[in-house]
């Protein structure tokens, strides 16, 4: 009893290690209920399996958790990402057209004007935040609520669909064996972690999610900071939103990106970023949207009916929370105290 | 009125933090109707010891009476209804309610289920008038300074109708003598009517005052209790500290050389600025190489002052000339990038950075100065922590400490830290002493002067009169949100200081 205690009060000053606790949970549980989970096959010199499903359909939740992870650890939120990435499907389709095999924009220019887009959609948040003042949640439930609207107007109220082939390898493509995604998943990884911590600016971050006042007297620019936060986080929408669009071959301005936000919400809370501000880690984002999405794909491979998909979901967030919780575990280990007492 | 009853009786009490031990095997006993002092360094564990009592931490060993019976204080509140009512270190308020509900909330008049808000304010109001502070109580509490902050949270503490044990940690580190006097003649009072009070304070003349007992705390172990009365001032000296305190000649001496300087040379030239509501518009030279103090009572409108000079509030008056560059207002990056600094006075929530670690804390202005993309190598990072903690005497585990962790002194330490590591030319510290022990205290006295030897200029911000007269060439001296007099050389002195501020009017100087 006093050991699973100590072991409970240990493992809870760190979040990170509860998240992957849970992750590590979750695919033991498809071990035991469901051995071919863990089966992979090469097919054509690729790899296919579950477990390969796993990080090849979470690469968009993931890089968008990288993203939202910068807003949430300023202290915002950034609510606009799912349609964020409708739009910026939208405009790399409409920009590739419809053709057969053809573009009628260079495919490098479609997808960097489409990035263009997103990051200036986030750039719009944090003018919105930053400069005028405006609570994050309702600076950026206007684009939420504007951009399916923009999307759709884009498209024309119509999913187009695209046959390019060259613009299937974000989503669908592989190289040396594993999905293009990852790549880009790593590639994100990496750039962000270095331009947040071989630069200042993670440390400004964290300092005004912390405590933005006292940050102002050590001369930090929150203004700026927040308005790269934000658009950092649009453009990581965007990003997620040509893989999305990309790997479905087509751009739906209703549908694509839909419950993304609150998703890549969950993977940052689930990662051990506090909403309220402050530290933040992307490698906990990633294991939080991996959490999400092999909870989803666990589901889905063992016949759930779909209408309990979303209360599963939210039961196993909701234990991953209560673990996380500082309050919960006094609780739990005073129990077990006081049991312990008893038992003498 | 001391009567040998024992109120609140901790023995053997131990508290471990990770990596600090902070309370080891410690005793202590309160007595209804004394006034007892607890003293020592930073973190020799004086507030934990506190916390302990308030249920706010839990001790691994010991045992707490109250009146004879164990008790098991949860949390402040629980201790709250057992009659133990605490004024902690740092203020913990709701910045963002009225001074009325911050003084009610918790013991709320209750009236048809509503709050009664009318006699809360007259519950305030009447509370705040024991402690001598008239003020609006149904203006939120954020727009008040410090020091009113400080009374606020006493009177909260003082709105309990049984309290037996009154608490009170370092409740005078940043009230001016006038305020000190006022809460010693509420404390005697509360003494008559047998409460008996833990007062915790840095402050040595103080203690003498009003204590009747004192006990030190060394690095978390008891050192002693002590009658105030029998016991000498060097020896209580040399039981916190463990050694004998340096004496502040050389300080004087230190001055002196300064002051005899002939050649000054301006930084900065401030014109006209003012703000409405805040302060009136006043002129005022900045020089290098001098120290500039600023006297006047709290809420005088120091801190205003040099909020408006660093630019962390704007002027609606004026003009600021540095580096041949007139500006109508700086901005605390632009001040940076000119080369002055504010360590600021109010630590919670314009200093410290909670969740980041001292290093962090250390480097960050320093950081800030250097830009996005000079991002300090870790190595240097640790090179400058280090530094500052063995030349201030910060005690902390690691440098990768939370600042939260640390004791309030630490803290202050900490904040004051950042600044010196800054390369500024001028620096305006205000109350950078707030909360420190008497040790370090001089240490940073003779720190400030030598910053000015070395050719900085220096702002030195203290409601510690001695304190600034000590280390200030010249002296602003500001009274109702105005300047009214300037002191250079001779004049610098406490008497000339105190008669100003306690309003002669020029023309009787004359
Ligand atoms: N929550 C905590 N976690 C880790 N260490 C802590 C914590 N709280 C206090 N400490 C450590 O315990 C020691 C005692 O701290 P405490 O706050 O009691 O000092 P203090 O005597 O009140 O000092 P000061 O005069 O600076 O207020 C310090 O070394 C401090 O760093
Ligand atoms: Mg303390």
């Amino acid at each position: 009893m006093k050991k699973l205690n100590s072991i409970i009060q240990k493992l809870g000053s760190n979040r990170l290690a509860w998240s992957m606790f849970a992750l590590a949970a979750i695919l033991l549980f498809n071990l035991i209920v469901y051995p071919e989970f863990f089966k992979i096959t090469i097919l054509d010199g690729h790899l296919y399996g579950s477990l390969v499903d796993i990080f090849r359909n979470g690469a968009p939740l993931m890089v968008l958790a990288i993203g939202m992870t910068l807003v949430v650890a300023t202290g915002g939120v950034d609510l606009s990402v799912g349609p964020v990435i409708a739009v910026t499907g939208a405009v790399a389709t409409s920009l590739i057209g419809l053709e057969y095999g053809s573009t009628n924009t260079p495919l490098f220019l479609a997808v960097a004007l489409a990035l263009g887009v997103a990051a200036l959609c986030g750039f719009w948040n944090g003018i919105l935040v930053s400069r005028i003042g405006i609570q994050p949640i309702v600076a950026t439930l206007i684009l939420y609520v504007a951009g399916r609207g923009v999307a759709q107007m884009i498209t024309n109220g119509k999913i187009m669909r695209i046959f390019y082939e060259p613009y299937f390898v974000f989503g669908s493509g592989y190289f040396l064996s594993l999905p293009v995604s990852l790549y880009i998943v790593l590639l994100v990884y990496i750039v962000a972690w270095l331009f947040t911590r071989r630069t200042s600016f993670g440390l400004y971050v964290e300092s005004i999610g912390i405590n933005s006042e006292a940050s102002r007297f050590t001369g930090i620019n929150e203004k700026n900071v927040k308005l790269l936060a934000y658009t950092l986080c649009g453009l990581c929408a965007g990003i997620a939103g040509i893989i999305i669009s990309s790997n479905v071959k087509s751009a739906d301005g209703n549908n694509a990106g839909l419950w993304y936000e609150l998703d890549a919400i969950l993977s940052v809370a689930l990662g051990g970023t506090s909403l309220s501000g402050g530290r933040f880690s992307f490698a906990g984002s990633i294991i939080g949207a991996l959490i999400i999405q092999s909870l989803t794909t666990t589901i889905y491979s063992t016949g759930v009916p779909p209408q309990v998909i979303m209360l599963v979901k939210a039961l196993v967030v909701f234990l991953v929370s209560l673990l996380q919780s500082e309050n919960f575990r006094k609780m739990i280990g005073s129990l077990l105290n006081s049991r312990k007492g008893a038992i003498q | 009125m001391v009567n040998d009853r024992v109120l609140l009786q901790m023995s053997n009490i131990s508290k471990m933090f990770p990596g600090v031990k902070a309370l080891s095997n410690v005793d202590f006993d309160l007595r209804a109707g004394e006034i007892h002092a607890l003293m020592g360094e930073n973190g020799a564990g004086k507030s934990t010891l506190i916390k302990v009592i308030t249920g706010v931490d839990k001790p691994e060993l010991g045992e707490i009476t109250l009146e004879g019976n164990i008790i098991h204080p949860a949390s402040p509140r629980d201790a709250q209804k057992l009659g133990i009512s605490t004024v902690f270190q740092e203020v913990n308020l709701c910045p963002n309610l009225s001074v009325a509900e911050n003084i009610s909330i918790g013991h709320e008049t209750i009236r048809y289920g509503f709050i009664n808000s009318s006699d809360a304010k007259a519950k305030a109001k009447q509370l705040l008038k024991q402690l001598d502070v008239d003020i609006d109580v149904t203006r939120t509490l954020a727009d008040y300074s410090v020091s009113i902050q400080q009374m606020v949270a006493i009177a909260r503490a003082l709105n309990i109708d049984k309290t037996k044990v009154l608490i009170l940690d370092e409740p005078t580190s940043s009230l001016d003598a006038y305020e000190v006097r006022k809460l010693f003649d509420v404390m005697l009072k509360l003494k008559k009517n047998g409460i008996g009070i833990i007062f915790i304070t840095h402050f040595i003349d103080q203690v003498y005052e009003v204590a009747d007992r004192i006990t030190v705390l060394r690095q978390g172990k008891l050192i002693g209790t002590y009658e105030t009365n029998t016991l000498p001032r060097l020896k209580l000296v040399y039981s916190m500290i463990g050694k004998e305190l340096e004496n502040l000649d050389s300080l004087s001496k230190m001055k002196g050389e300064l002051t005899k300087r002939t050649e000054v040379e301006p930084f900065m030239q401030v014109k006209a600025l003012g703000s409405k509501g805040s302060i009136q518009p006043f002129d005022l030279e900045i020089n290098k190489g001098e120290v500039l103090g600023f006297g006047g009572l709290l809420g005088s409108g120091r801190s205003e002052a040099a909020h408006l000079i660093f630019g962390v509030d704007i002027p609606d008056s004026g003009t600021l000339t540095v580096n041949k560059k007139e500006y109508r207002h700086l901005s605390p990056l632009k001040s940076i990038l000119n080369g002055i600094g504010l360590c600021p006075e109010d630590r919670k929530t314009e200093g410290i950075i909670s969740d980041l670690t001292v290093r962090e804390n250390i480097v960050i202005a320093l950081q800030v100065g250097q830009g996005w993309f000079q991002y300090i190598p870790m190595k240097k990072q640790y090179e400058i922590a280090d530094k500052f903690i063995q030349s201030l005497n910060i005690n902390t585990p690691s440098p990768d400490q939370l600042i939260k962790n640390l004791s309030g002194g630490n803290q202050q330490k900490v904040i004051l830290a950042r600044w010196l590591a800054t390369h500024v030319k001028f620096l305006i510290l205000d109350e950078p002493t707030r909360g420190i022990d008497i040790g370090t205290k001089a240490e940073i006295q003779k720190m400030v002067i030598s910053l000015a030897e070395e050719g900085k200029a220096i702002v030195f911000i203290s409601s510690e009169l001695d304190e600034v007269v000590r280390c200030s060439n010249r002296m602003m001296i500001m009274r109702d949100h105005q300047k009214v007099a300037e002191l250079e050389g001779d004049k610098v002195n406490l008497e000339e200081v105190m008669q100003i501020i306690a309003g002669r009017s020029e023309l009787e100087k004359a």
